[in-house]
């Protein structure tokens, strides 16, 4: 059995790993999203409304969290191809808050006041088995057509555009995904801490899936998992650390951007873990040894 | 009252063009953002904090916040910026936005999260002219905020090293061929960048009485949406676009609904962004994305 205080740690890392991942997909295909916390939102808004005041069952509430945030971002998404770059960062950033004071002044969902009432449906194996789904959709889309697509327009947009690749789709496709996922995020943050205020979902909640994917690596989805990983855990780890956890992040970001400007994970030390672990597991009988 | 609306609007318009002006004078120059600008601005609101504490003059107040945060722009410069030259446009995003983290935090650290007062060291003195209604405190962030901007324009217009920053945000390589020294500019763009957005602060912490360790984040984002809207790297877009959110938010607060008043800004962000991404009066540096 599990304390309960490393439960509470593994769930929160989780949430935290879905929300990096969410950030993933449009920024694998060069998009970088400052409004992943306005999407958190809507998933933990439209969640817990559609089970407190409607009384649907969670997997449907989930479900539609996670839809709901795909439309929004859809409709962001859809101008948000028009412009790139700097000015993404800041229409997202802006969208972001745009959902915050929305929420911030929304009766029906408690407005200022936050909204609770949510069930109790974010346990261990729940957070888990949606991780491993992530980083799954996470892992097939790299390796698909779609995903060599992202890394395409990732790297020059232009060029991806010259091999003939449709790029608006491709980038609306990235967009909506993360999302998605991001709205999930959301929805299994509501039905763990069964209390929501828009205040949590502002910038900082932005910030924090941008820096998991500094610090841990942008070439791999590993990077968000391992970014997520080291800069939830660490700080529960280190006593003196827990006062100054935010500042802890700060650092870290300013100091893994010039010492390893590709984070801590990169396509290299994948391959070479890759291969040391072929090295290492039992090798299928080749024949006689010469 | 209409009138008195737009003197308020006025007011806040000209301390975000004291911050936007920061951003733009800093992208012209760097082509990066500065996400850390925001905290910059909230840390020159407590400098003046504790001066105007203990000394009497608001003027000693405002000179000491940007004295001392003109330097924690070299400090950002030093620890954000300069190592990361050639490096990926957006990976100033992630060492800035750790930078503006560090800084609040330590701010709550020294500081306390909860609000603190600014004490009343302008006599609370209400003028009326005509139908008009002016407080002391108004009319001396409005003087502040213009004789700044005039300082500004005459150092940018006026001096060597001004025209050595306007040269360097039209071509930083250029400039360089042609002599100008375009480290000492860098450094002197942080000083003076940051010193304003000091002076803002102290302000701010004025005209509402109060500040806390994250009133950065709010007002930095203002100030990107005054960047855009005057065109990213146009210091006279910055001090005119100032003004039309600062209106803007004002009326609309008045005039529609004061709840989202904050929304405002961000709603004209968009806008601007999907009809006229290089601003109203056009951008002076090209687009690097």
């Amino acid at each position: 059995m599990l304390s309960p205080h490393v439960e509470d740690i593994l769930i929160q890392l989780g949430i935290n790993i879905v929300l990096a991942l969410s950030l993933y997909f449009p920024f694998s295909a060069g998009q970088l999203s400052l409004g992943q916390g306005g999407f958190m939102a809507i998933g933990a808004y439209a969640s817990s409304w559609l089970g407190v005041a409607l009384g649907w069952p969670w997997p449907a509430t989930f479900a539609a969290a996670a839809l709901s945030a795909a439309v929004i971002g859809g409709l962001v998404g859809l101008p948000a191809l028009r412009v790139r770059g700097i000015y993404l960062v800041l229409m997202t950033l802006g969208f972001g808050e745009i959902v915050r004071v929305f929420f911030l002044n929304f009766e029906p969902t408690g407005a200022a006041q936050g909204y609770r009432g949510m069930a109790f449906v974010t346990d261990l194996p729940l957070v888990a088995a949606i991780v491993v789904a992530v980083s799954v959709l996470a892992g097939r889309t790299a390796g698909s057509p779609l995903g060599r697509a992202f890394a395409a327009i990732g790297t020059d947009e232009l060029a991806a555009e010259v091999i003939g690749i449709d790029v608006t789709r491709a980038k609306l496709v990235a967009f909506v995904v993360g999302a998605a996922v991001a709205g999930l995020a959301g929805a299994l943050w509501a039905h763990y801490v069964l209390f929501i205020d828009p205040e949590e979902f502002g910038f900082h909640r932005s910030v924090m899936p941008f820096t998991f994917l500094v610090v841990g690596g942008m070439q791999t989805y590993w990077g968000p998992l391992v970014g997520a990983t080291v800069l939830t855990v660490l700080p529960e780890y280190l006593r003196f650390l827990q006062e100054w956890r935010l500042a802890f992040l700060g650092g870290a970001m300013i100091l893994v951007m010039i010492v390893r400007p590709q984070g801590l994970v990169d396509r290299r030390l994948i391959d070479a873990l890759g291969r040391a672990l072929r090295y290492l597991l039992p090798q299928p009988a080749r024949g006689p040894a010469g | 009252m209409l009138v008195e609306q737009l003197v308020n609007g006025i007011m806040l318009g000209a301390v975000y063009a004291l911050i936007a002006i920061g951003y733009t004078l800093i992208f012209g120059v760097l082509g990066m953002l500065h996400l850390a600008h925001g905290e910059v601005f909230m840390v020159g609101a407590f400098v003046g904090l504790v001066v105007a504490l203990h000394a009497p003059s608001i003027i000693l107040a405002i000179a000491a916040a940007m004295v001392a945060t003109g330097l924690l722009g070299l400090l950002v410069e030093r620890v954000a910026f300069r190592p990361l030259r050639g490096a990926h446009h957006l990976a100033p995003l992630a060492t800035t936005i750790g930078a503006g983290i560090v800084l609040q935090e330590t701010t709550r650290w020294y500081f306390g999260a909860e609000q603190r007062g600014y004490p009343r060291t302008l006599a609370d003195a209400i003028w009326e002219i005509g139908p008009l209604r002016l407080s002391s405190v108004q009319v001396f962030i409005l003087a502040a905020a213009v004789v700044l901007m005039v300082a500004l324009h005459l150092f940018l217009s006026r001096t060597g090293p001004g025209r050595a920053i306007r040269a360097t945000a039209e071509d930083p390589i250029v400039a360089g061929l042609l002599g100008v020294n375009v480290e000492a500019v860098v450094l002197i763009t942080f000083f003076v960048g940051s010193a304003l957005a000091g002076a803002a602060g102290v302000l701010v912490g004025l005209a509402y009485n109060s500040v806390h360790p994250f009133i950065g984040v709010q007002m930095g984002i203002k100030g990107l949406v005054v960047m855009l809207l005057g065109g990213l790297g146009n210091v006279a877009g910055a001090m005119m676009g100032g003004l039309v959110l600062g209106v803007l938010e004002v009326l609309g607060a008045a005039y529609l609904a004061s709840s989202y008043r904050d929304a405002f800004a961000f709603g004209v962000l968009m806008l601007i962004l999907l009809l006229r991404p290089e601003g109203l009066l056009g951008a002076t540096v090209q687009r690097r994305d």
